[in-house]
This record gives C-alpha cells, sequence and structure tokens, in this order.
C-alpha cells in the first residue's frame, strides 16, 4: 500500500492507502475526521466538499493518493482560535442548517463560492453554484440567505 | 415573553456541533473490532431463489461469514412486522405476506435483501458479496399499482388477486342519493407519483452483542428507537427489553423513512451475536437506499365532486389503489386509510362522502409514510378537484373555496375526524393579500410579453396530525398508543434535564423543548439539557413523526413541569414556613403571598436535594417528575398556499415565480424553525409536483432512478427567490392541548402540490398535467394548443 502525507487542517498527516482509497475515506477513517459526510455514490450531493488547496473538491470523487502533498481543509479546520468561520456563523445565525448532515459540504462549497464570486455574488449565482449540494431539510432558502451574510463579512 | 421563551427566534443549540464537524451519525461511531456487513440484493423484481452457494465467497479475503435466510431459520428470528390491522369492507383482516429479514424462498423486488456478507473491512464485504452466488428462478412480476388486480404476477399466496385489503369510508347510499340530485358533476382521474425519500444521511446501524452480560446493542438511524426495541424484542425474538439498548445518535433527516424497521438493521444486531460478539456495521450506499428504503405516494385514483346549482359541493366519492410495494412495512397499511380518506372533507362542508381503497402488492419496494403520509394524497386529491369543478363552474377558484368553508367549530365531517378550530377564511385572506392575487392579471400580461405562460394556483390544506388518543387509534387497528413520555430532572444546582421520547433528526427539539422549560421555570436556555434518543437513558417514548412532537412530546414535558413546579412549592413553603396555596411562582421565583419572602427557583432546587429544611416523610427529598401524555383528540393546521409558476413556452421549463405559504400552527414556540420547517416542506412539494417520480421499468421491473443522476432532486436553483417566497401565519388556538400547539412538519409538502400543478393547468389552460411535471412533460401538453394556434 503506498505511503501518503499531507497537510490537513494546517497539520502534517501520514499513512498507508490503498491505491483506490477515496480522500473522503482516509479523512474520515484514518484520520477520524468526521465531520466530512458521505451522501451519494455519484458525486452529486456534496456533502463530501472539502477544499484542496484553497478549492472546493468533492472528496468522494478524488484519490487519496492524488493528494500526496496538498494542504487540505475540511470543516473541522475553518474555525480560527475558537472563532468561527464567518460562513458558519452565518449558517447558525440565519437557521441554514437543520439536520446537519449536508452541511459541513454546504460551508465549504459556499465558502468557495464567495471566494470566487466576491462579496457581491447574486442569488442567482449563489443558486446556480449551490445546485450541486443537495440538502433535504432547508429548501435552500435560509442557506442562500446565510451565504449572502456571509459574503458580506468574508 | 422573554427572550428565550414561547414565541422568540432562538438561535438553535444544536447547530454548533453540526457547523463544525463535530456531528455524531450513525456512520461516525466506530465500534472496537467492528467487522461490516453488506448485502447480496435480489437483481430480478420476482423469482424463486433456487440455491445459493456461498462457498467460494466465504474463501474470499476478510470474510468472517455469510448468512442467508437459513440461519436466520435456525435462530427463530421473526419476520419484519406491519403494525397496524385494517379490516376490509367485508370485515376479513388484511393480508399480510411473510416479510422475512432476509428473503426465504423467494424475492419479490429488485434489492429484496438476500444474504449478507461479514467482513473486516466494507470493500472486503463488498467483493464478497459479489462472489455469493444465488440461482434464481424468474417468475412474471409487476411493478404498475393500477394492473395489481388484474396480472398473473402474484406476489404474496396469501393474497390470490394482490389485494391486501379493500377498505371503505362513509356513507356510500347518501353520497350516491347527493349525486343524483346534483346539479353539476366534477371527474378526474389523478396518479400520486411514487417518491423516495432520501434523507440525506442514507440509513445505517452497528449491532453489537456483549457475551458477557448477553446484553445488546443496537446504534441506527431511527426516528423512533423504542418502537424500534419494542419490536425488536417484541417480534423478532432477539432480545428482551432490557437485554437491549438502541440509541439513535445524531440522525441526517428522515421524512418518514426511518420510522420503520428493517431487516438490514436487525440483521446487523442478530449477525454481532452469531459471529460472537463482534460489532456488525452496515451504511447504505445511496444506491441501495434507492432499492431498500421505503418510498412513498404512489395512488391512482378516480374521484367525483357533486354541486348543487349554487356551487355548493354536496358530495365526493372516490376510489383509490395504493400499492405497497412488495411487503407491508412497519406503519404502511394506515397511510391511504385513516391517514388519508379521513382527510378527504379537507376545509370544506362536504356533507356526505365516501371512499373505497384498494391496497395492493407490487413487485416493488415497500411503500409507506413519506413527509406528510396519505394526507398529500388526500390534499392532492381533494385541491386538483376542486380547483377543477371552480373552473367547470366559472367560479373564482378562491370565491369557490371560500363558499365551501367549513366556518362553525367544531365541526363534525363525514369521515371520522371532528375538527376542533380553525378559520379557513382568514388564511385565504391573508394569502390573497400576501401573494398580490388582485394584481395577477397584469403580472401574467407580463409575463406574456417576455413569452412566458404565467399560472396562478391554490391550496387550501387541512392536516390531521398528533395522532391520537391511544385508545381511538387502538380501536382502527393500531397496534401501540400514540402518546409521549417526558421526564425532567432539575438538578440540586437549578440545572436542567429532560429526557424525551421524541427524536429530533433536524427539527431543533434542543431548542424548542428547552424554551419551554425556560418559559415556565424561569431557567436560562443553556441550563436546560434535552436527552433523547437513547433508550438505557429514556425509558419509553413513540418518536417523531406526523409532526406530533410540538403538540404531543411537549404536552408531556408541560405535564410534567406542572409537577415540578407542583413540587417545588411545597418545598419552597416549607423552607419559607408558609402555606402551599400561599406560594406563588413567577419568572423563576417562589414568593409568599403578602409578604417579601423570596426563593430562587435554583435555591428551591437546592433545598429539594439538600432535604433539612422539610420534613421528608411529608415531602419526598429530590426534584424530579415524569409525565406520559395521551392527547384527548388529534390536532388541525391548516393553511392556504398559493403558487404562480411560469411556464416556458420553447422548453416547457416551469419555473416558480413565486410561492406564498399561510398556515394555523396555533401557539408556535420558535418562529425561526418553524418557517424552516415551511420552506422545507415546500421544497418537497415543489420537488413531488416538478421533479420528483420513482421510476420502475414495467419490462424488466428495474428501478430507472435508482441515484441522484436519474431522480431529480430538488436543488437551490429550482426554488423561488428569497423575496418571492412569503410566509405567514394566522392563529386559533388548539383546544386539545395546554400549549395551543398544532404542527407544522408536513405542512409544505402536503400543500404544495396541489397548488404548484393547479398554477400550471392554470398557465396551460389544460384540465390535467402529470406528476412531476417535467419540462417534457408540459411541452408535450403545450403542442395541442401550439398546432391549434397555427
Amino acid at each position: 500500500m503506498p505511503a501518503i502525507s499531507m497537510k490537513v487542517n494546517g497539520k502534517a498527516v501520514s499513512g498507508n492507502v490503498e491505491n483506490r482509497t477515496l480522500l473522503v475515506d482516509f479523512i474520515r477513517t484514518n484520520l477520524g475526521l468526521t465531520g466530512t459526510h458521505v451522501g451519494c455514490d455519484t458525486s452529486q450531493c456534496g456533502a463530501c466538499v472539502v477544499h484542496i488547496d484553497g478549492k472546493a473538491v468533492k472528496s468522494c470523487t478524488t484519490l487519496a493518493v492524488a493528494c500526496e502533498g496538498a494542504s487540505v481543509t475540511t470543516i473541522e479546520g475553518i474555525a480560527k482560535n475558537g472563532t468561527l468561520h464567518p460562513m458558519q456563523q452565518a449558517f447558525h445565525e440565519n437557521h441554514g442548517l437543520q439536520c446537519g448532515f449536508c452541511t459541513p459540504g454546504m460551508i465549504m462549497a459556499s465558502i468557495d463560492i464567495v471566494k470566487r464570486n466576491g462579496k457581491k455574488v447574486s442569488e442567482e449565482v449563489i443558486r446556480r453554484e449551490l445546485s450541486q449540494n443537495i440538502c433535504r431539510c432547508t429548501g435552500y432558502h435560509n442557506i442562500v440567505a446565510a451565504v449572502q451574510s456571509a459574503a458580506e463579512k468574508m | 415573553m422573554s427572550d428565550t421563551g414561547i414565541g422568540a427566534r432562538v438561535l438553535r443549540k444544536e447547530d454548533k456541533r453540526f457547523i463544525t464537524g463535530k456531528g455524531q451519525y450513525t456512520d461516525d461511531i466506530n465500534l472496537k473490532d467492528q467487522t461490516y456487513a453488506y448485502f447480496v440484493r435480489s437483481p430480478h423484481a420476482h423469482a424463486t431463489i433456487k440455491a445459493i452457494n456461498t462457498a467460494k465467497a466465504k474463501k474470499m479475503p476478510g470474510v468472517v461469514d455469510i448468512f442467508t435466510s437459513k440461519e436466520v431459520e435456525e435462530d427463530k428470528i421473526g419476520g419484519l412486522i406491519c403494525g397496524w390491522m385494517i379490516h376490509s369492507k367485508d370485515g376479513s383482516g388484511m393480508k399480510a405476506g411473510p416479510h422475512p429479514i432476509l428473503a426465504s424462498g423467494k424475492v419479490r423486488f429488485v434489492g429484496d435483501q438476500v444474504a449478507v456478507v461479514i467482513a473486516e473491512t466494507r470493500e472486503q464485504a463488498k467483493a464478497a458479496a459479489q462472489a455469493v452466488a444465488v440461482s434464481y428462478g424468474v417468475l412474471p412480476h409487476n411493478v404498475d399499482a393500477g394492473q395489481a388486480m388484474k396480472t398473473k404476477a402474484q406476489v404474496h399466496d396469501v393474497a390470490s388477486d394482490n389485494r391486501v385489503y379493500n377498505w371503505s369510508i362513509g356513507d356510500e347510499a347518501a353520497t350516491d342519493a347527493a349525486f343524483r340530485s346534483a346539479a353539476h358533476v366534477t371527474k378526474l382521474d389523478l396518479i400520486n407519483n411514487r417518491l423516495i425519500p432520501n434523507a440525506m444521511e442514507t440509513r445505517a446501524a452497528i449491532g453489537s452483542y456483549d457475551t458477557g452480560s448477553e446484553h445488546y446493542t443496537l446504534y441506527t438511524t431511527s426516528q423512533n428507537p423504542h418502537v424500534a426495541r419494542l419490536v425488536i424484542s417484541a417480534f423478532h425474538g432477539l432480545a428482551p427489553e432490557h437485554k437491549l439498548r438502541v440509541i439513535a445518535p445524531d440522525v441526517g433527516g428522515g421524512f418518514g423513512s426511518k420510522i420503520f424497521i428493517y431487516g438490514e438493521e436487525v440483521t446487523c444486531v442478530w449477525a454481532s451475536k452469531r459471529i460472537g460478539g463482534r460489532p456488525v456495521k452496515w451504511t447504505a450506499d445511496r444506491s441501495e437506499a434507492f432499492l431498500s428504503d421505503a418510498h412513498g405516494r404512489d395512488h391512482v385514483s378516480h374521484a367525483e365532486l357533486a354541486m348543487d346549482a349554487s356551487g355548493k359541493i354536496v358530495g365526493l366519492k372516490v376510489h383509490t389503489i395504493a400499492s405497497m410495494g412488495a411487503y407491508l412495512s412497519t406503519f404502511s397499511s394506515c397511510v391511504p386509510t385513516y391517514l388519508y380518506a379521513t382527510l378527504l372533507s379537507g376545509q370544506y362542508d362536504i356533507p356526505n362522502i365516501y371512499a373505497e381503497v384498494d391496497a395492493v402488492y407490487t413487485n416493488t419496494a415497500p411503500v409507506d409514510a413519506y413527509r406528510g403520509a396519505g394526507r398529500p394524497e388526500a390534499t392532492y386529491l381533494l385541491e386538483r378537484i376542486v380547483e377543477t369543478a371552480a373552473r367547470e363552474l366559472k367560479i373564482d377558484p378562491a370565491e369557490f373555496r371560500r363558499r365551501n368553508f367549513i366556518t362553525q367549530f367544531p365541526h363534525q365531517t363525514p369521515v371520522i375526524f371532528c375538527y376542533d378550530a380553525g378559520d379557513y377564511g382568514a388564511a385565504l385572506d391573508k394569502a390573497l393579500e400576501l401573494s398580490d392575487y388582485r394584481n395577477f392579471a397584469s403580472r401574467k400580461a407580463a409575463s406574456a410579453k417576455n413569452g412566458k405562460l404565467r399560472g396562478v394556483g391554490f391550496s387550501a390544506y387541512i392536516e390531521a396530525c398528533g395522532i391520537a388518543p391511544s385508545a381511538a387509534v387502538g380501536s382502527l387497528g393500531a397496534g401501540v398508543g400514540l402518546w409521549e413520555s417526558a421526564e425532567v430532572r432539575v438538578n440540586a444546582v437549578g440545572t436542567v434535564e429532560v429526557l424525551t421520547g421524541s427524536h429530533s433528526h433536524g427539527q431543533g427539539h434542543e431548542t424548542t423543548f428547552a424554551q419551554l422549560v425556560s418559559e415556565r421555570l424561569g431557567v436560562d436556555i443553556n441550563n436546560v439539557a434535552i436527552v433523547h434518543g437513547d433508550t438505557d437513558k429514556v425509558q419509553m417514548g413513540m418518536g417523531t413523526y406526523g409532526s406530533r412532537s410540538g403538540a404531543v412530546g411537549m404536552t408531556a414535558i408541560s405535564k410534567a413541569l406542572d409537577k415540578i413546579e407542583a413540587k417545588a412549592k411545597r418545598v419552597a413553603a416549607a423552607v419559607m414556613e408558609a402555606s402551599t396555596d400561599d406560594i406563588d411562582f413567577k419568572d423563576g421565583t417562589f414568593t409568599v403571598k403578602g409578604t417579601d419572602k423570596k426563593m430562587a427557583f435554583g435555591e428551591v432546587a437546592l433545598a429539594s436535594y439538600v432535604g433539612h429544611k422539610f420534613n421528608s416523610s411529608e415531602i419526598e427529598i429530590g426534584l424530579k417528575e415524569t409525565s406520559f401524555h395521551d392527547p384527548s383528540n388529534f390536532v388541525f393546521p391548516a393553511g392556504v398556499h398559493i403558487c404562480e409558476v411560469e411556464v416556458d413556452t420553447e422548453t416547457g421549463l416551469t419555473k416558480i415565480a413565486s410561492y406564498t405559504a399561510v398556515d394555523d400552527f396555533g401557539t408556535i414556540i420558535n418562529p425561526m424553525i418553524v418557517e424552516g420547517q415551511v420552506q422545507g416542506g415546500v421544497a418537497q412539494g415543489i420537488g413531488q409536483a416538478l421533479l420528483e417520480g420513482a421510476h420502475y421499468d414495467r419490462d424488466s421491473g428495474q428501478l430507472l432512478t435508482g441515484s441522484y443522476m436519474d431522480y431529480n432532486m430538488p436543488k437551490a436553483a429550482n426554488m423561488p427567490h428569497i423575496e418571492n417566497f412569503k410566509l405567514g401565519f394566522t392563529f386559533t388556538k388548539c383546544p386539545s392541548n395546554p400549549l395551543g400547539m398544532k404542527g407544522c412538519g408536513e405542512a409544505g409538502a402536503i400543500a404544495a402540490p396541489p397548488a404548484v400543478i393547479n398554477a400550471i393547468t392554470n398557465a396551460l389552460g389544460v384540465r390535467d398535467i402529470a406528476m412531476p411535471a417535467t419540462p417534457l412533460t408540459v411541452w408535450n401538453a403545450m403542442q395541442p394548443m401550439k398546432r391549434a394556434a397555427e
């Protein structure tokens, strides 16, 4: 089994994985970071979104070995010194989550949307880009409101 | 109102763990030395199992063991049950076929589990499952509810025409007489499309057997862990209740699909003992979830509505064929009967109703309660035919509804329910105002200029939730009572723990239940903990479904709080040397009437446990109370939803231009959470109307919509923009519980489908359109008009 090493949430990590091991399994099983979820098997629900070198990626469709040397950020790594990331805070304040299962992926995807589209990102763009993430509880209403609210503060 | 009490928009206490990735869902839990299960599933819709050869698979790397129905039968593990007995018109009981946890002799739908492979890793279990050789004798199959009673494909020996029951409600002769004297009759054939619930967390389980204490533990994705424990103990015969702990930790959505007891979860508990006590973990793939979770809806109906010359409804006749799938799931039998036909009066004063329901077996996944359960089917049928009747009679659909609204309460319908309170006209008025109905014509003209067809649709729904009382549901065939329990434990320092039999899987109970305690005891909301989902902590409960946790679950807490207050008053009286009758309790402080003596709640709590200041032979030490609340009636939330759509005439694409929801939920504990429930419910309703539909191939019996590539889940882009989604509330107090609460969890999913379809048919000027109204369906519906125009 190949040995891999990468940075996850700013910490150097390493492990031995099979060639076929997915990044999400490496994160959940090897590292015990269970905030990143698996909600489908066709790369559509987005519950598994993490950042690789600053870009949102579905970790269920990424091989762990392909991330050798990369810098990976998961939902556990975005609060700084006990202060929530503005996107986390906005999801809380706007009631942008109910069961919470899709939430980590939603937050990670939303941070990327704002980074790429700026503070003035339109509702139209948020809705179009968030269509890579599925939520069954909220009807997206408050998620969109949360992203708009966080965009102003990021 | 305090800033954390009843009616306050309190931000959720449970959020932090979810937004920081610290939630603990079943698949996040790993037990020492655990193994992994993977199920071998039937590739055929209907077949005999001729032989299962596991020899090759057992030699695969990492395989611990493989089990089939042979081992299940050796250990005498009972089959899955359906907990609601329905009797046919002729008095005979429903025809329940056997439902073993692993298929025995025959498979009855694609995905039926045939064997389980236990291995050291999930990948090894999956690889070995592919090597299990099952020899099938393929049988004729049927996936279509409408064909079930005509087909040669007999699913169960016990039901020769595939009919589970032929049930009826209402007075047939009186209804026929009303139709004979009617001035106008509207007829409609409707299909309520089959849906797949799709909670974002798939089902999962970890079964664990301790060989020393002979005690079982099951971690599982359940909406009602106590019922799971009861069924696994009493019917599967695995372990008596005191030897089985069921834990439903954080659960990632349910929508009904996690109410039920499934074979996979039971198998994990049983298999753990069979392999010598190592834990067995199973997490469904999304593909497995599509195949094996209980689906929803799937009705084929014919309805007739009779009106007199003044446009007053005088009668309703309905015949429905309801697919049960291949087996009767836990509560499936009550969905198209007592949760469906009892709602056919809607918000209307209809003097005569007769409904007949044929529940049928098909070679498909079992069908059971999905958000709304029976009530969306009733509302879709009634609101589609009412809208159609208004159009035929050329009466404005709002006016037609108003003319027929029930205005006097209590109101006894001809289909069991006695509505206790409501003001349907008020909700309609508010919805008309919020949606700016009077200016619809100008918006329609503006849409037309952009080449779009605009339509408006109404839905005036009623829902019966908080299913109750236990004696009443028992007389209708329910195998369990539908009460709820609560235990309130006040700690010596004055903090409070509430143990509830309700289960939160997105509803926000940790916040709303704490708001009730904060309001009643004056305790800081952060000093209240809500404990649920563990049968070792909470003694017994009925779980969360049917929008019952407010009206039933919180009432149980409220009653326990009454007892806490009464006991605390006695303690306070003893300590302050006063009569209990002279003690007042307000905002967390006990005072003695006419004096300046007072004690804070925390001081009384401490005094209750210290026990120095009162005679413990008269007042028992401690401050802990329990209540089991059995409601005296169902609760009846209702509302009016208005949808406007814009249809692109070139592509057939329907956009929700605006959506207005006005609901009467009685007392609202936390408006923020209630609005979230409405928004989420409406999204599922829009999903049913425009996007979602489970489709089995008639020829092969295969599920064609088996992944998110084929089953179209609602996405952010499908929903109305924030400014175009308007919510409003009206209020009538529910008289059957002290808090005056109704229920809000299912309203959106119930109300939305007819509102959307009424809007599309209004836009297109057609009589009906099938759900889901995909661009292709809508485009096809427009072609006759286009040809006529050319």
